[in-house]
C-alpha cells in the first residue's frame, strides 16, 4: 500500500524512533524493506500488514511475518496495545479514511510513527498557483485521475488531526528536498513550507 | 532415501499395504491406549511412517509433514503400490524449500489410514477380522495425538515446524492449537479451521455413492472378498472436480472428444473429461481402501477449531509463540481464501507472529501439490527465517 516509489529517506528517521527489541507492526509495509531494516538494526519483534499480494508474498519471501490486508478495514482485529509502535509510512494519504485509522494505530500500539508527503511543501503551492493543475512532482508522479493518493494533507493539517484524536505529539521531524532534518526550532508554518516530507511520533 | 522394488499395482496389494506396510511402523502397547475423541480407548495400535534425513542431537531439527484425505507417509519416495515419485518431492527433498539435509523430516500415515496405521483394514486384535465399521470415529485431534506420541517415541520435546495442506492444514492448525508449545513454526496451506457445509455436502456425496454400491456389503467387503469399485470410484470422481478450477478444467480439456470424432449419441465417455475423471477414480480404488475414505471424510467434517473454544477462533491460539505461515490459491473454491484469512485474522487478534500469502494460481485446491513458485519462495523464506530464530540456521 505504500505508494512512493523513491528512495525512502523517511526510513533512517522512523528507526531513529524505535527503541531495539520493540514489538512493532507496519501498516502498509510494501516489500518489507523497513521492517528488515527494524529487524536487522534494533532487532525488533516484527509484523506487517500490505494491501498489494505482491509485496505481501516479496516480505514473505523475506522470512518477515506479513499478512495481505487493508489499513481501513482490517486493524480492528488486533488487540488493545499488542505493540510498542504501530508504523504507517507514506500510506496515511492513501487510505480512505485517515482520522480512523490513526485512531486504530494508538489503540493497537503505544506509540505511533506516521510519515507522510507534505502537501504544503512550496513547490506544491508554487506549481498550483503557477500552473494551475494539480502538482505532478518527481517525488509524486502521478495525476490527479490515477493517484492512490486520495486523502493529501500538509503538516499543519495533520497536526490539527492530531488535536482532533487526542493525540500527543513526542518528536516530529521535517525533512527537506535532500532529505535533510529542518532545524528543531522552527515554528510549524516553517516546517509546512519546507518540509517534502514529515514523520510524527505519537502517542495516546 | 528408501527405494522399493518395482510393485506390481492392484487390490492385493493395497490390502498388504494396510496390514504390512513397507513402512516402518511403531506399536502402542495396551500400557499406551489413544484416548480418542469419541470416549473409546483405542488401544492397541500401530503407526506407519517415513522419515528423511537425520535427527540432530538436541532433537530440535524435526519437521512433521501431515499428509491430505487421500495422501500417505510416501511424501519423498517411490509409492510402494502405484510405482510413482512421493507427492510432495517438489517442496521435500535435498537443497530443497524443507531441505532434507538440514531437518530430519517426518510423515506417518494418519489414524484411520489405510497405508499401516490403524484404520478400518486393520485386523482387530479382538476379533481377528478387519475392523471395518467397528472402528471408532477418528477425528483431526485423534490424528494429531497419535501423532504426538510417535513424537514422545522419538523423543522430541518440540517439532521445529508442522507443514501440511488440506487436511494436513486442518492436523497443523490442530497441533498448533492443542499442542501449542510442542510447535515453534507451523505451515497451514491451503486449508482452514473448519469444514464449510459445502464440503460436508460432497464427502456425504462420495460415503453415499460407496455405500449405495452393492459390493460394500456393509463394510465387510474385505471378509467377502468384494471391491465397491463403482462406489468409491464415483466418490473420487465428484471429489476429484472440487480439487480443480473451471478455468483449469476447460484449459487442459475443453470440449474435447476422446478418440473420436464425433459425439456417439451414447453414454460412452465420448468427452476427454469424461475419460479423465473415470481414469482417475478407478486407479484411485487400486490404492485406498473405501472403509478409509469413509473415515477420513468425517474426520474432516467433524472439524471446527473455533467450536472447541465457544466459537472464538482466536481463544483457539491463545498466548501462542508459534510462528504461522498460511498460504491459499486465488483458485482454490474447496477451501477459499476467505478461509484462510479468518484464520489469519485469528492469529493476529491471539498476538501470534503470522505470514499470510495468497499465491495467484489458476489450478485450483490441487495447487499445494503442484510446482508452484511463489508458494515455493514464500515458504523457503519462511522455514529459513524460523530456522535462523531457532538457531538452525545461522544468521
Amino acid at each position: 500500500m505504500s505508494v512512493n516509489t523513491t528512495p525512502r529517506v523517511d526510513f533512517d528517521v522512523i528507526a531513529s524512533l524505535v527503541n531495539p527489541g520493540a514489538r512493532v507492526l507496519d501498516v502498509g509495509c510494501g516489500d518489507g524493506e523497513l521492517l528488515e531494516l527494524l529487524q536487522n538494526t534494533k532487532n525488533v519483534d516484527g509484523r506487517g500488514v500490505e494491501l498489494s499480494q505482491k509485496g505481501v508474498n516479496e516480505s514473505v519471501a523475506r522470512g518477515l511475518s506479513v499478512i495481505q490486508g487493508d489499513a481501513d478495514s482490517d486493524l480492528k482485529y488486533y488487540p488493545d496495545a499488542g505493540f510498542d509502535y504501530v508504523i504507517l509510512s507514506q500510506t496515511l494519504q492513501a487510505t480512505r479514511n485517515p482520522k480512523n485509522v490513526l485512531t486504530e494505530l494508538l489503540r493497537i500500539g503505544e506509540k505511533a510513527i506516521v510519515s507522510f508527503p507534505n502537501f504544503g511543501h512550496w513547490r506544491m503551492r508554487a506549481s498550483l498557483l503557477v500552473n494551475g493543475r494539480m502538482p505532478v512532482t518527481e517525488e509524486l508522479p502521478y495525476s490527479w485521475y490515477d493517484t492512490p493518493n486520495i486523502h493529501f494533507c500538509t503538516i499543519s493539517d495533520f497536526v490539527d488531526m492530531t488535536k482532533e484524536i487526542g493525540a500527543q505529539v513526542e518528536t516530529a521531524v521535517a525533512l527537506n528536498a535532500f532529505g535533510q532534518r529542518i532545524g528543531f526550532n522552527m515554528p510549524w508554518g516553517f516546517w509546512n513550507l519546507f518540509g517534502q516530507q514529515a514523520v510524527f511520533l505519537l502517542r495516546r | 532415501m528408501t527405494k522399493f522394488s518395482k510393485p506390481s499395482a492392484g487390490i492385493d496389494q493395497k490390502s498388504q499395504e494396510a496390514t504390512n506396510p513397507h513402512s516402518p511402523v511403531v506399536d502402542f502397547g495396551v500400557d499406551k491406549p489413544l484416548h480418542l475423541d469419541s470416549g473409546v480407548s483405542l488401544s492397541p495400535f500401530r503407526i506407519a511412517y517415513q522419515s528423511y534425513g537425520e535427527l540432530n542431537a538436541d532433537k530440535s531439527n524435526a519437521i512433521l509433514i501431515c499428509h491430505a484425505l487421500t495422501g500417505d507417509q510416501h511424501v519423498a519416495n517411490v509409492h510402494p503400490v502405484t510405482g510413482k515419485n512421493g507427492w510432495w518431492e517438489t517442496l521435500v527433498g535435498p537443497g530443497k524449500p524443507i531441505d532434507t539435509d538440514r531437518f530430519f523430516v517426518l510423515c506417518s500415515n494418519v489414524l484411520g489410514g489405510c497405508l499401516g496405521s490403524t484404520g478400518p483394514a486393520s485386523i482387530n486384535p479382538e476379533t481377528g477380522k478387519p475392523w471395518a465399521l467397528d472402528l471408532s470415529i477418528i477425528t483431526i485431534a485423534d490424528m494429531v495425538r497419535a501423532q504426538a506420541m510417535l513424537i514422545d517415541h522419538f523423543g522430541i520435546k518440540q517439532l521445529f515446524a508442522v507443514v501440511g495442506g488440506s487436511m494436513g492444514g486442518m492436523q497443523v492448525l490442530e497441533w498448533a492449537s492443542s499442542h501449542s508449545d510442542r510447535v515453534f513454526a507451523a505451515v497451514a496451506i491451503a486449508t482452514g479451521a473448519r469444514h464449510s457445509s459445502q464440503n460436508i455436502a460432497f464427502h456425504e456425496v462420495g460415503r453415499q455413492a460407496v455405500m449405495a454400491d452393492p459390493e460394500w456389503k456393509e463394510g465387510r467387503y474385505l471378509e467377502e472378498g468384494t471391491v465397491p469399485r463403482k462406489g468409491l470410484s464415483v466418490a473420487r470422481m465428484a471429489a476429484h472436480i472440487t480439487y480443480l478450477s473451471e478455468t483449469a478444467l476447460h484449459r487442459k480439456f475443453g470440449r474435447n472428444l476422446q478418440d473420436r470424432q464425433n459425439v456417439t449419441f451414447g453414454f460412452d465417455a465420448d468427452f476427454q473429461i469424461e475419460s479423465y475423471l473415470r481414469h482417475q477414480g478407478m486407479s484411485f480404488v487400486d490404492r485406498f481402501d473405501p472403509n478409509s475414505y469413509l473415515y477420513m471424510t468425517r474426520a474432516m467434517d467433524y472439524f471446527d477449531l473455533a467450536a472447541e473454544h465457544q466459537g472464538r477462533l482466536a481463544d483457539a491460539f491463545a498466548g501462542s509463540r508459534t510462528r504461522f505461515c498460511i498460504v491459499s490459491f486465488t483458485s482454490d473454491w474447496l477451501f477459499p481464501t476467505s478461509e484462510s484469512r479468518t484464520v489469519a485474522h485469528a492469529l493476529n487478534a491471539a498476538g501470534a507472529s503470522v505470514s499470510f500469502v495468497e499465491i495467484e494460481t489458476d489450478r485450483g485446491h490441487d495447487a499445494f501439490l503442484l510446482d508452484e513458485p511463489e508458494m515455493f519462495s514464500a515458504i523457503n523464506g519462511f522455514i529459513r527465517s524460523a530456522a535462523r530464530a531457532r538457531g538452525l540456521l545461522q544468521p
